[in-house]
């Protein structure tokens, strides 16, 4: 039974991230290794914090994490429900790690993008 | 008039602020009322003037106009619409997640796609069949959608996964998250938007070069996207007659001709529609049934107050400019306000008193900054290519995050690189490199990015950041562009506008914009005034009474610094000009 990995994105405007003033790698590298991680069963949420704020409402712990850390802290990365990890992006093991996908062959670079969506 | 003859159902009027769309809007309404058609004439117009017009109060529900038969009329508040939208969204998570967290999100949904999105929300209900529109022969818009949100609701990526599972990935349109109305519906109203059967889009113009450049870019954006019946209407043309009486019409009248001769090959095809300037203001009915009627003008009335206007120039906003010694100067303002023309005046008058000066400009036809290059010796003039940048931060986009996208994904990555907010991004990123010579000497740049764009890099951080980091590294002490561009002592940013009400009304919303995002505008300067020169004409002169109001409200209401720049009866080319520009 694979766990369900919610991401909580920082507010933007556009998901594709277009707006910044430049492209986020971490984000870039962060969507496809959630995409590898979904192609291999993993269970992975991603919400905008500026399209679904009420997803961010309505979980304590994320809303304590906002109140205590402020947005800046974002993202904020839960496990079945649980503080996983906050400030940066998992990377590839850690989402293996935490999706119980048996074995993560040799850490290949991340190519790219943002498939997934919300990325930024 | 060509674009009266037999009209479809739906008719739309777009050009830029101040081109005279809600007028002409007003008149074809009430012309098609008169012929018995019934009629609803909707307005976004931010001046909206359409109730004054009539004589009632409109706001945004259907109202039937008593003095006209046949004729009711809407107002939508595309800022309210917004606004309504922003609350939907947001309102559920105030008090719950903190303060600054809701801001932030506020932010978010305050640029103008934001605000685009949600009008054409509001517009759907009128694009579809329904009880409410059964009862109209004719429903006129003063405005019309862009062709990037037209674009978007046509992609069919867009919608998968986004109104369907009410989530999804939907990039710029982001906004469609919280609205309402189901697909079909979008989908309904871009059909008809298409559909040249039920659809007329009428481009409305001034008989000037750079609106007519726009115009077309316009037409072949919507051309490209189905929209095929076009016409033309060039507005507010100074009559042959008054070119007879006085040296500044006559030079006004060849420069328009001139535009009109010169039309982009694009638009010759289109049926045009000429309208002559007249001298009163369109309020009223009787106006407006003039409005599309070629009546040769007739002084009315005794309206022959002289125009008094004693305004300071721009030379005495260049002498608190001066004084720094070095500094960043932007111009900012809507297309077609003369924005790289004050630039170009303020550089010169700056260089000419002696000052390092360096000029950047993005002027689309580089003829102004190029007859400046080499002329002042304390004059440094280069020139940043919109589209040219545009399309190079599109190509590193679509190769870094586009390159393993699916067709529907890459779709809508592209078209997301086509939205307003891509090429300010772009050119104030190319234009940055430049703002760090401000320490030294001045720089002056003909472009400004609007508060939104600064409050979201600088949300984003991505910015701040990035320059932190470089500096940090070097061991200087520094300051981000946004505590730049926040510190007059620094920055000055001139807001520029035209002596007429619309274009007045939308500087004012960049202002209030750009104070969101914590930046005071230093002052505004009211372009092209008729009431800054002397004429003979009758018909200017009464323009020239009219612009003083405007420039009164800029004044009292605005701006406590600001200057007054004349109409010359040359194009302000070259130092000469520009320094008589200025008001030497």
């Amino acid at each position: 039974m694979t766990k369900s990995i919610q991401v909580f994105d920082p507010a933007m405007c556009c998901s594709s991230g277009v707006c910044g003033t430049e492209v986020d790698q971490q984000l870039v590298s962060f969507s496809a290794d959630a995409d590898w991680a979904k192609k291999n069963g993993a269970q992975i949420e991603r919400f905008n914090l500026a399209q679904q704020p009420m997803d961010f409402a309505n979980n304590k712990i994320v809303r304590d994490f906002l109140e205590r850390s402020g947005q800046d802290a974002l993202p904020l990365i839960l496990v079945e429900g649980e503080f996983a990890l906050a400030g940066r992006y998992p990377n590839r093991n850690e989402l293996a790690r935490w999706a119980g996908i048996a074995s993560v062959i040799e850490a290949q670079p991340a190519s790219s993008c943002c498939s997934g969506g919300k990325c930024c | 008039m060509q674009f009266l003859d037999q009209p479809p159902r739906f008719l739309f009027f777009t050009g830029k602020g101040g081109v005279g769309k809600t007028s002409i809007a007003c008149a074809t309404a009430i012309q098609l009322a008169a012929n018995g058609k019934r009629v609803l004439l909707v307005s976004t117009d931010p001046a909206s003037n359409v109730g004054q017009v009539f004589g009632i109060s409109i706001g945004n529900t259907v109202t039937a106009v008593p003095t006209v038969l046949n004729l009711s009329a809407l107002e939508i508040d595309p800022q309210a619409a917004a606004q309504v939208y922003r609350d939907r969204i947001v309102g559920p998570v105030r008090g719950i997640l903190p303060d600054d967290v809701v801001r932030g999100i506020e932010e978010q949904l305050s640029g103008a796609c934001t605000t685009e999105i949600a009008a054409f929300d509001e517009f759907t209900s009128l694009l579809i069949d329904s009880p409410l529109t059964a009862e109209y022969d004719h429903i006129v818009f003063d405005t019309a959608p862009t062709g990037h949100t037209i674009r978007l609701l046509q992609l069919p990526g867009a919608w998968s996964g986004f109104l369907e599972e009410g989530k999804g990935d939907a990039s710029c349109l982001g906004p469609l998250a919280g609205l309402e109305k189901q697909r079909e519906q979008y989908k309904a109203a871009v059909d008809a938007l298409a559909d040249d059967k039920r659809t007329r889009l009428i481009l409305v113009a001034r008989a000037q070069q750079s609106t007519l450049r726009e115009v077309a870019r316009t037409h072949e954006e919507l051309a490209g996207i189905g929209l095929k019946q076009q016409y033309l209407v060039i507005n507010g043309i100074l009559p042959k007659i008054e070119a007879e009486t006085d040296v500044l019409a006559a030079a006004i009248y060849k420069r328009e001709q001139a535009a009109l001769n010169g039309i982009p090959e694009v638009l010759k095809s289109l049926p045009q529609d000429q309208v002559a300037l007249k001298a009163f203001d369109l309020v009223g009915l009787d106006a407006l049934r003039q409005l599309l009627i070629d009546t040769p003008y007739q002084a009315r009335g005794t309206n022959d107050a002289p125009v008094e206007l004693d305004k300071p120039s721009l030379v005495q906003l260049v002498d608190s400019i001066a004084v720094e010694g070095h500094g960043l100067v932007m111009t900012m303002g809507k297309g077609g306000v003369g924005k790289t023309t004050i630039a170009a005046a303020v550089a010169v008058e700056l260089a000419h008193r002696g000052l390092a000066v360096h000029l950047t400009t993005s002027d689309p036809a580089a003829h102004l900054s190029d007859t400046l290059k080499g002329t002042l010796d304390n004059l440094t003039v280069s020139r940043i290519d919109p589209h040219e940048e545009t399309e190079r931060y599109r190509q590193h986009v679509l190769e870094t995050k586009g390159a393993t996208l699916d067709a529907h994904g890459r779709a809508l990555l592209e078209e997301d690189l086509r939205s307003p907010c891509t090429e300010e991004i772009a050119v104030f990123q190319a234009f940055s490199r430049i703002i760090r010579e401000a320490g030294k000497k001045f720089v002056v740049m003909d472009t400004a990015p609007t508060g939104h764009t600064l409050l979201l890099l600088d949300a984003t951080g991505a910015y701040h950041r990035e320059v932190a980091r470089q500096m940090d590294k070097a061991n200087l002490h520094f300051t981000t562009p946004m505590m730049q561009l926040q510190d007059p002592k620094q920055t000055k940013i001139l807001i520029v506008t035209l002596a007429e009400k619309t274009p007045v009304l939308e500087a004012a919303n960049l202002q209030e914009d750009l104070r969101r995002a914590g930046i005071e505008p230093w002052a505004w300067v009211v372009n092209n005034s008729v009431a800054a020169t002397t004429t003979n004409s009758a018909l200017l002169h009464q323009r020239a009474l009219n612009e003083l109001v405007e420039i009164d409200t800029v004044a009292k209401r605005y701006s406590k610094r600001y200057a007054v720049v004349p109409m010359l009866k040359d194009e302000p080319v070259g130092v000469k000009r520009l320094l008589e520009l200025a008001g030497h």
